[in-house]
């Protein structure tokens, strides 16, 4: 096979604005685009709808979900406290799209998309683990970087970089014990 | 003495494989349920080298979070370096001159190389043979020369700048990088001839551990995994970065995406790559490495910033702590293909020195969450054929 190229074109932003208004109404917030990066804001409620929609509609046919992530706008604002975001690929046309699904943080649960893509699987426990996000049907839910007794959701802004003192309480086994090695001090 | 017959006891059986087994290469754990030699069922445990590089992340500035990118696949650090800054520069809005973009075509396709070379000789390691990585490890060591000449460190490279590179190419290094790129055939066709058509190779690898198309798609892998399927994506022919349009190579695709298609994949990869950095250091055209300092982006030559006021100035507005490189408020995302696939940093920026959030689109993660679907009614010799050929490496996979 050559090397192949495509320009990496989008569909233009105001048909898409006007596309989702009509399909998800309240549901659908906005369309931004930022150095080429064509952005869709939703609500959370809707996202496996709007997801369905992008994956099989044949005008967008996103076939491949390359990264699931979340950000927290504590400090930055927005429409929520967190947005779920998904990065879409359509690997026939060479073209992507980035959705952000907004929480709030009283209710922050939004539907799985494990159903239509397995990656998901991992990711959003890897969502569920950092920010406290949960998604509903998802099949196993756990979390996967941390250890499954860890309280808190290391990602999110009002958690410390260095932590709330887990490693000083973390049990420490002495080696040699009595000799001038042996762990006396706790680490803070 | 009677011989009475007794019902023999038969349960699944718990095998804990990892996190510390010399076949994982890093410290990943699975629980395996065995039937006899059958596995029926395989739970991937991960996070034990879990370092919060993202929370770090957004307490370091655009240019210091390249030293953390190369803590995470430290096989082939300078594509990380690639790769965060890629995205950096998308955010700061900053394209860099054509020398800087070949020459981090050139240091990509060097590690991918080195990469692969690791892969196999691990995976020979992996199912008994060990010749193999021995002959990769010995051209591996060569590539890692060429990084300390040109930026002073084999493993922790830090060699890319949003704006530029770290520095420019010694004077020696296009010559001592062509020697190098006539010595790794030989090494190529010693891992051929040893391999390819090994019958102990060949049973172990053929027809092990498939992934379908469909599966490669549904769980986004990417890279040699996914090509080794049929997956017709590679990044740098679709969306290519990094000036990867100037160069005329072929993207290697696989057809049962087992073993030994991962294999065959890899092999013929590093050839690819070879005529890539043949092209670079063709076509290496002069001038500097950096954008023009005035833009406030990058550090101005050494002689410059003690000699003028100008420079001072300039180096000045890049590292005080109130000042440096302040993008505006958005998001940028640039995919790169690593050698395990695709790789990019979701940079979010608030308008603030530090980002205000990066997360890496790691492959190693992606691609590892195929296992435990895979693995099921193969015996578990196979476990580790499949793992290596997998290619995770922990520091990505667990960040």
């Amino acid at each position: 096979m050559k090397s192949r190229q495509s320009g990496n074109q989008m569909l233009p932003t105001d048909q898409l604005t006007e596309y989702f208004q009509n399909k998800f109404g309240d549901d659908f917030l906005e369309v931004t685009e930022f150095r080429g990066i064509t952005t869709i804001h939703v609500k959370g409620g809707q996202i496996l709808k709007v997801m369905r929609t992008l994956k099989t509609d044949p005008r967008f046919a996103f076939n491949f979900l390359s990264d699931i992530t979340a950000i927290d706008h504590l400090t930055k604002g927005g429409n929520a406290r967190f947005s779920v975001v998904y990065h879409l690929l359509n690997q026939h046309e060479v073209r992507r799209v980035v959705v952000h699904a907004w929480v709030e943080e009283e209710n922050c649960a939004l539907d799985s998309v494990y159903s239509l893509w397995k990656t998901a699987d991992w990711q959003e426990r890897e969502v569920y683990d950092l920010f406290g996000i949960v998604f509903n049907q998802h099949p196993n839910l756990r979390r996967i970087m941390n250890p499954d007794d860890f309280q808190y959701f290391p990602l999110r802004k009002d958690y410390p970089l260095h932590g709330r003192g887990e490693r000083g309480k973390f049990p420490v086994v002495p080696r040699h014990v009595g000799s001038k090695w042996s762990a006396e001090k706790s680490f803070e | 003495m009677t011989l009475e017959a007794k019902e023999l006891n038969t349960e699944r059986l718990l095998l804990n494989f990892g996190p510390s087994h010399p076949a994982t290469h890093g410290t990943l754990r699975i629980i395996m349920e065995l039937d006899g030699e059958r596995i029926t069922g395989a739970t991937p445990e991960i996070g034990f080298l879990h370092s919060g590089f993202e929370k770090i992340g957004e307490h370091l500035d655009y240019n210091q979070f390249v030293t953390i990118t190369d803590r995470m696949n430290y096989v082939s650090p300078m594509c990380n370096n690639v790769a965060f800054t890629l995205a950096a520069e998308k955010l700061l809005d900053i394209e860099v001159p054509k020398r800087a973009a070949y020459i981090r075509v050139l240091m990509c396709e060097l590690s991918r190389i080195a990469d692969h070379l690791l892969c196999l000789g691990m995976q020979a390691v992996d199912i008994g043979a060990f010749t193999v990585f021995l002959y990769g490890f010995r051209m591996r060591e060569k590539i890692y020369d060429l990084f300390e000449m040109a930026c002073g460190s084999r493993l922790t490279t830090s060699y890319t700048r949003a704006g530029g590179l770290m520095r420019d190419l010694p004077d020696e290094f296009v010559e001592r990088a062509g020697t190098l790129l006539g010595e790794i055939p030989g090494a190529l066709h010693e891992i051929d001839g040893l391999l390819s058509h090994n019958r102990i190779w060949v049973d172990r690898t053929h027809d092990v551990g498939v992934i379908s198309f469909d599966q490669a798609i549904s769980y986004g892998l990417s890279g040699p995994v996914a090509r080794a399927s049929g997956v017709d994506y590679d990044i740098r022919t679709r969306e290519p970065y990094s000036s990867y349009q100037d160069f005329d190579f072929d993207v290697i695709i696989g057809k049962s995406g087992d073993v030994y298609d991962r294999y065959m994949v890899r092999l013929y990869e590093m050839w690819e790559s070879l005529k890539i950095c043949r092209q670079v250091l063709e076509k290496l055209p002069g001038g500097p490495v950096n954008i023009d300092a005035d833009s406030r982006f990058v550090l101005p030559p050494r002689d410059e910033i003690f000699d003028s006021i100008e420079g001072l100035i300039y180096h000045f507005e890049v590292t005080m702590e109130n000042r440096g490189l302040v993008p505006p408020v958005g998001e940028a995302y640039v995919p790169t293909e690593s050698p395990n696939g695709e790789l990019g940093y979701f940079i979010v920026s608030d308008g603030n020195r530090e980002p205000y959030r990066v997360r890496t689109r790691t492959p190693s993660l992606i691609n590892y969450s195929v296992f435990p679907e895979i693995m099921p009614g193969a015996p578990i010799s196979d476990a580790v054929a499949v793992l290596s050929s997998l290619n995770i490496i922990a520091g990505e996979l667990d960040r």
